[in-house]
């Protein structure tokens, strides 16, 4: 007995701003979308007032909160959630997934899957305590045709029909046909890649260094200032990308640079305000709490100040972050050391 | 009388001989060969790889011609030579005429070609020798070993010990049972020793399973005794110096038509026998490869009435005290630049004598070898139920058929069946590191040699192999401490599922220590490791690395 599929819609899961705009540029062309929402009311609101956050949303789109439709009507399911809400979503469909479905999906974080209390100095943070999202995926269901969307994608842009473009990676080359099928109009272009861990990588960690492009935006550094720290954060992303399974290539790529530099220079960008707001004295928690969406630069700088502790990297940048964010260092403290700080490798592209 | 303590006996899954698949194969040889030969030519058609047709023979014909100089084996058959010459001479003729009819002519020599592997691949079962050489692996070595161990020569006859006294198998032979029944079985042990074929061989039988078919190093079949055991067991040739194309497309046919027809096969992933003593990490995908492929056929080709049949993937550790071969194998470890190239065959099983002299000191001398049958798989290394449903993480029931799916039907994506034998080969290694039983004697090699590391953090690997006489020794009350911090860790992981401890090894540490440091490399010329006094003394340091690398890959180092 195998179960018959039945492509009556591709899904998204998670209703936030990209989500909203993945959503509609799937319904553009033609097919049936199935937007997951978490709770009933916003589903109900979406289908209603046909808009999510404030954006429009297209007529071949249907809000459900109803996670088994979502399996067992999409073969094609693009999950687009916080990376802190991301396992305990899988584990909820992962009922209705089986090994015929493809999982696409757009998260830029990591999922930690151990208690922070239990990790100390004979218990180091270690890679297997930190998942990127595609390893959740495989870990929580028998899905194993996984990919990732990354790239300069600010989802307002998206939204207002401006032209970008994003890779979709993957081990498969199933998914990333899938994945251009789907989603490449006239003004979205697909990039294909088969590194899924470094794209992944790519865009999780630009959020780091984005957080800290919106510091310098926010003391009024100027540019000079700005292309500096953006070029030594690149090195940095390399360095700590290498040793968590990465390779040097994919951060050249249009997921790499290419959304850094969007990020880094947008107040669009969600990290990138966290930096200003912080330059501007706010309080990190402050900050947070009043944001609609959650920043994932702030949970992957603890992550990786961490994890660059246990394989020996030198990230002074994440670590100057590191410390503003849990109020040791002043922002403007912060630029001063970084400006003294004696780096000298440049990207060792081995 | 006589009391016999009591033991597991295993009945055969399907007693009549007649009806197991390899019988049946073995009666349709030539059809058989004639079916793998039209498969092999149909695919090898469709994949260009960038070149012609005409290229293709033409990089075949200069390779073998180099083989045959480069490296002749006594096994070759005579008239190589001159097929190789005619196939070139009508490659040659041909190169002048219109397209159409030398195309005619490539394609012809193309089957030749694929003909001519094809039957040297091909086993040569025979029913009556299998009974004979299976007979006389048991009875034989039981004997030897009565006469050896009980009561001298007159207990020859003595029925006392049985060759499943010396080897233990362990793990889950009843899972490996029912999956015999259900379906078809892929066995995927590891490899350290020539003498594992013929283990294997006697595991099968013991656990009342039919024969198995399986790829065996064209090289073994260099020596008669092993020629012998070998076609019996219902092997089937590998030539690992012939890596063209055409050869490996047939071969790969061979295995996955044989799958298709219901055949268990016996595959060493790990390629050859693994050299730096080190559980396989990296696995030979291309045989592999073809139990994804089988699988996939069988499901597009079932209907209603015949409802394909499934593939089971059953992962199998052999642990010894002792490797014959581990000097050998260590020096050309530490020789090999990286590249595989020619190897000339220069270790212990190269005479009969030798081999003979080793199952002898075997059976005489108390060092166990314990056989680990691990829990079955499907394809994508999914474990699978005692009736052959694969299970996903959480224990849902999952059908291996969708891993094929899109959009609803089942396609073709070799870049995707590429991806799942990675993932096969992955959970395989998993679980061959679950399974491993660290024997006491893994775990002082382990300990005196990662000592040694720390004693002289300057020196690389070469250099540390190298290491003068007066500074290879350890001070033994260290040696105990180290050795019983690093037991306590294996037991934890054993208790997380993650590795298997032998018995012996949750005895007192001092007896636990004098149990590994008499049974590693017990038969080597030189002993690794030896106690004198309150120094452990390290006498070869090479075979010392051979062994610490078994327990290389569960994350030791950090303990010590």
């Amino acid at each position: 007995m195998v179960s018959k599929s039945t492509s009556k819609y591709i899904g998204v899961i998670g209703a936030g701003s990209f989500g909203t705009a993945v959503a509609n540029i799937l319904a553009e062309k033609n097919q049936n979308v199935l937007l997951y929402a978490r709770t009933p009311g916003k589903a109900a609101s979406i289908n209603e007032t046909r808009t999510c956050n404030g954006y429009p949303i297209h007529d071949h789109i249907e809000a459900t909160d109803d996670l088994e439709k979502v399996g067992k009507s999409c073969d094609v399911i693009f999950p687009i959630v916080p990376s802190a809400n991301f396992r305990e979503m899988m584990k909820d469909l992962s009922p209705y997934l089986k090994p015929y479905h493809i999982l696409i999906h757009g998260t830029k974080g990591f999922d930690l899957n151990v208690n922070r209390d239990k990790i100390d100095d004979q218990n180091p943070l270690t890679r297997e305590h930190v998942r990127t999202m595609s390893e959740v995926i495989k870990e929580e269901s028998s899905v194993v045709r996984v990919g990732c969307l990354a790239g300069p994608n600010l989802a307002r842009e998206i939204s207002e029909k401006k032209p970008a473009a994003t890779v979709v990676a993957s081990h498969f080359d199933e998914v990333i046909r899938v994945g251009q099928t789907l989603l490449r109009n006239e003004r979205f272009l697909i990039y294909g890649s088969n590194d899924l861990i470094g794209i992944e990588l790519c865009g999780i960690l630009k959020n780091i260094i984005a957080v800290g492009a919106g510091t310098i935006a926010g003391l009024g550094l100027g540019e000079n200032a700005k292309a500096l720290f953006i070029s030594r954060g690149l090195v940095e992303m390399v360095q700590i990308g290498k040793a968590l399974g990465g390779n040097a290539q994919a951060f050249l790529s249009l997921a790499g640079v290419g959304d850094l530099m969007a990020t880094s220079y947008s107040s669009l960008s969600r990290n990138f305000t966290v930096g200003n707001r912080l330059a501007h004295g706010e309080d990190i928690k402050a900050i947070i709490d009043s944001m609609e969406e959650v920043a994932e630069g702030v949970k992957t700088i603890d992550i990786i100040n961490e994890l660059a502790r246990t394989y020996r990297v030198r990230v002074p940048i994440t670590e100057t972050l590191h410390r503003i964010i849990s109020n040791e260092m002043s922002v403007d403290d912060a630029h001063r050391y970084l400006m003294k700080f004696p780096f000298r490798a440049e990207i060792d592209m081995e | 009388m006589r009391k016999q303590k009591e033991k597991v006996r295993y009945s055969e899954i399907i007693p009549r001989t007649q009806q197991w698949p390899i019988v049946q194969l073995a009666k349709d040889r030539k059809a058989f060969i004639g079916e793998v030969t039209n498969e092999s030519f149909d695919s090898l058609k469709t994949i260009t790889r960038g070149r012609s047709l005409r290229e293709e023979l033409e990089m075949t014909v200069y390779r073998e011609k180099l083989r045959m100089k480069a490296n002749p084996w006594r096994v070759d058959p005579k008239d190589e030579k001159p097929f190789w010459k005619s196939i070139q001479d009508r490659l040659v003729d041909s190169a002048t005429l219109p397209p159409a009819e030398a195309k005619e002519i490539e394609e012809g020599l193309l089957r030749e070609i694929i003909h001519r592997y094809a039957d040297e691949i091909a086993g040569n079962f025979k029913k009556n020798s299998y009974r004979f050489a299976r007979a006389f692996i048991t009875f034989g070595f039981a004997r030897l070993l009565n006469a050896t161990r009980v009561k001298g020569f007159t207990s020859l006859f003595s029925r006392q010990l049985d060759l499943d006294d010396k080897i233990q198998i362990v793990g889950e032979p009843e899972h490996i049972r029912a999956l015999a029944k259900k379906g078809t079985v892929v066995m995927v042990p590891t490899h350290f020793s020539n003498l594992d074929s013929i283990l294997i061989g006697w595991v099968i039988q013991f656990l009342g399973l039919p024969a198995f078919i399986y790829g065996a190093g064209l090289n073994l079949f260099n020596l008669k005794i092993f020629a012998y055991f070998m076609n019996s067991l219902g092997a089937y040739k590998v030539d690992r110096r012939k890596k063209n194309p055409v050869y490996l497309e047939t071969l790969k046919t061979y295995s996955s038509m044989a799958l298709r027809r219901g055949c268990h096969s016996l595959f060493f992933p790990g390629g050859t026998r693994s050299r730096s003593g080190q559980i396989e990490k990296a696995l030979k995908l291309g045989l592999l490869s073809t139990t994804i492929e089988a699988q996939r056929i069988m499901y597009q080709q079932e209907n209603a009435e015949n409802k394909a049949r499934k593939i089971f993937i059953v992962p199998v550790v052999i642990n010894y005290n002792f490797t014959l071969e581990a000097p050998a194998l260590i020096n050309e470890h530490l020789k090999r630049t990286g590249q595989e190239r020619y190897y000339k065959e220069a270790d212990e099983f190269t005479t009969s004598y030798k081999i003979a002299s080793f199952l002898f000191k075997f059976f005489t001398k108390g060092s166990n070898i314990s056989v680990t049958i691990g829990k079955g798989m499907d394809i994508l290394g999914n474990y699978v139920d005692m009736e052959g449903h694969s299970l996903d993480s959480t224990g849902a029931i999952i059908h291996p058929k969708d891993y094929f799916i899109s959009q609803g039907e089942i396609t073709v994506d070799h870049q995707r069946e590429q991806e799942y034998v990675r993932i096969l080969a992955k959970r395989i290694v998993e679980e061959y590191h679950k399974y491993n039983r660290v024997f006491a004697s893994h775990l002082v090699a382990y300990t005196a040699f990662k000592m040694m590391e720390r004693k002289n953090p300057k020196l690389d690997l070469y250099n540390l192999l190298r290491v003068p006489d007066e500074d290879a020794m350890i001070d033994y009350e260290e040696f105990k401490t180290a050795w019983k911090k690093l037991r306590k860790r294996i037991l934890k992981l054993e208790k997380k599922g993650k590795v298997g401890v032998a018995e012996h090894m949750k005895e007192k540490a001092n007896l636990a220590i004098e149990h590994g440091l008499a049974n590693l490399g017990m038969y080597h010329a030189q002993r690794p490791l030896v106690k004198k006094g309150d120094k452990v003394i390290i006498q070869d340091m090479n075979t010392l690395y051979y062994y610490h690398n078994r327990m290389e890959g569960y994350g030791l180092e950090k303990h010590i």
